[in-house]
């Protein structure tokens, strides 16, 4: 049997990276592996399946600590300008970001093509936080390289990363629930608090940031909290009921489904944000004035439409067709490449998402995928697969 | 017969010629939460090592390869709809399929369970 821990991205074992709460999780009986670098649990004694259905259902939290934090500013010049300078290497509106407010956005090359997806917070003005300053949260893979190619590029602007600050993510329908219970004088904000906005809580001394946010498509919060704050917080978390632990594996397959790009499978410095169905991170004026590296191609696949699309799949049966494999027309023509395949619980079945050929990104276009040992047919389906139950205020959309 | 084992953690037990074949604990533990077992044909002849079905776990795709000689006779069809029972009973309600052996004594030249617990030590 071939050891299957993925361990792409990854620096060679005895270079690997630790998360303060990486003996909590050799505690809880996680099984480690190395991710970009850093020594992190796959899984918990669980599974993957369960951790999976168990977000969907109730609450999990995951340790994403390894991703990139950093505030980023321009000394003396205001929101405004600071906003202004990251607009320059991405086609998000973030000077009409009020405080608290989030954007996911691409930092783009001069090729159009994606050298990161980003989420980008104009800080709440509040607990020695700045409504002048954004925080950056970027992919753990890409960290340093963003940092360094922002600071070359707008060397008038400070970035700070935040290496002294943690990360959870705690998603499921239940995790308002847990958040109100944990953080009980905060209990009313958080509640009404509308996906992709940011606050502020003090506990026990300790500030964090708390936004609405995920990368599993139910309701959730991530907490950005201090490294010696996090242990704790992540203990009294899982000590609520209905709240369990969960791992890399259980957030692959719950983004997945939710038709979310893990970058360096579904986005990468040659795919652009058309090719990616990922328009709707351009900012509506920018589609037409440009002002961001690659704007010439992006402009021109916006016009003219873009030379492949990024489409979901569905596999017939239930053989799981994975990353990599060749996508086929009915003539056996290559047309394409799975980026993300794998199994979905929700969906009960095998998932995957992948680019083709634009004149056949129809959707219920019937195409075959290169299987282990023979082709699997397939459909293209409108994504997600699994329908987000994010909360935009008042309601659970 | 008590099992026998391959360094593909297969395990084999026989009774007269025909031989029950599944994955170790160790295996499943590895492989994580099997969602799709491709089992092999009745009545096809396969050679020892060769590929006659495949696991797939959430994690990876793993070939399971004819521990002898011999022709399938049964399938374990149960997997079809439940192969997370290869994950909860691995050497029993787990097995994979029954295979009758062509040639015995290549069983006896598989591993013993203490040969096998030496080469899996972490098992």
């Amino acid at each position: 049997m071939p050891r299957p821990e993925r361990s792409d991205m990854s620096a060679p074992a005895q270079a690997l990276r630790q998360t303060e709460l990486h003996s909590l999780h050799t505690e809880l009986g996680a099984r480690m592996v190395a991710f970009a670098g850093y020594d992190m649990p796959v899984q918990f004694p669980d599974g993957i399946v369960a951790e999976h259905l168990h977000t969907r259902e109730f609450c999990s939290v995951f340790d994403v600590s390894h991703m990139g934090q950093a505030l980023l500013r321009v000394e003396g010049g205001g929101f405004g300008v600071t906003a202004a300078a990251l607009e320059t290497l991405i086609p998000g509106d973030i000077q009409g970001l009020a405080p608290g407010a989030m954007r996911y956005s691409l930092l783009l090359n001069e090729a159009g093509g994606i050298v990161d997806d980003i989420i980008v917070t104009r800080l709440p003005a509040a607990d020695g936080w700045s409504g002048d300053d954004l925080l950056l949260v970027v992919n753990a893979a890409r960290k340093q390289g963003d940092f360094t190619y922002i600071a070359n590029s707008i060397p008038q602007a400070k970035l700070t990363p935040l290496v002294d600050r943690a990360l959870l993510a705690v998603q499921g329908p239940t995790a308002a629930k847990a958040l109100a219970d944990l953080f009980p004088h905060a209990a009313e904000k958080l509640a009404n608090l509308p996906f992709m906005h940011t606050v502020s809580v003090v506990d026990g001394g300790h500030e964090m940031l708390i936004s609405r946010s995920g990368y599993t498509g139910e309701d959730g919060f991530e907490i950005s909290a201090e490294n010696g704050a996090v242990e704790q917080c992540a203990l009294r978390l899982l000590a609520l009921p209905g709240v369990a632990p969960a791992g890399l594996g259980a957030r692959d397959s719950l983004r997945l489904e939710s038709g979310y790009c893990l970058y360096g499978h579904d986005i990468d410095e040659t795919t652009s944000p058309v090719e990616a169905g990922l328009i709707w991170a351009i900012a509506k004026a920018r589609r037409e004035t440009g002002g961001f590296p690659g704007a010439e191609r992006i402009m021109g696949e916006l016009a003219n439409g873009p030379r492949r699309r990024r489409v979901g799949l569905m596999p017939e049966g239930k053989s799981i067709v994975r990353d990599g494999a060749t996508i086929c027309d009915q003539s056996g023509l290559d047309i394409g490449i799975v980026t993300s395949g794998a199994y979905g619980p929700t969906v009960g079945g095998p998932v995957a998402m992948g680019y083709v050929r634009a004149d056949v990104s129809v959707l219920g276009q019937e195409l075959f995928l290169s299987g282990r040992t023979k082709p699997v047919s397939a459909q293209i389906v409108k994504l997600p697969f699994v329908a987000a139950r994010i909360f935009r205020g008042g309601r659970t959309a | 017969m008590s099992a026998k084992f391959t360094e593909n953690d297969e395990w084999i037990t026989v009774d007269g010629e025909i031989g029950t074949v599944g994955v170790t604990s160790y295996a499943q533990d590895q492989l994580g939460d099997i969602v799709y077992v491709e089992l092999p044909t009745v009545g096809k002849t396969y050679k020892a090592g060769d590929e006659i079905g495949v696991v797939e776990s959430v994690k990876a795709a793993a070939e399971i390869f004819a521990p002898a000689d011999g022709e399938v006779t049964e399938i374990n069809a149960a997997l079809e709809d439940k192969p997370g029972v290869i994950n909860s009973d691995p050497a029993g309600d787990g097995w994979i399929y029954k295979i009758k052996l062509s040639n015995g004594p290549q069983v006896d030249g598989l591993m013993d369970d203490a040969a096998y617990k030496a080469f899996r030590p972490d098992a």
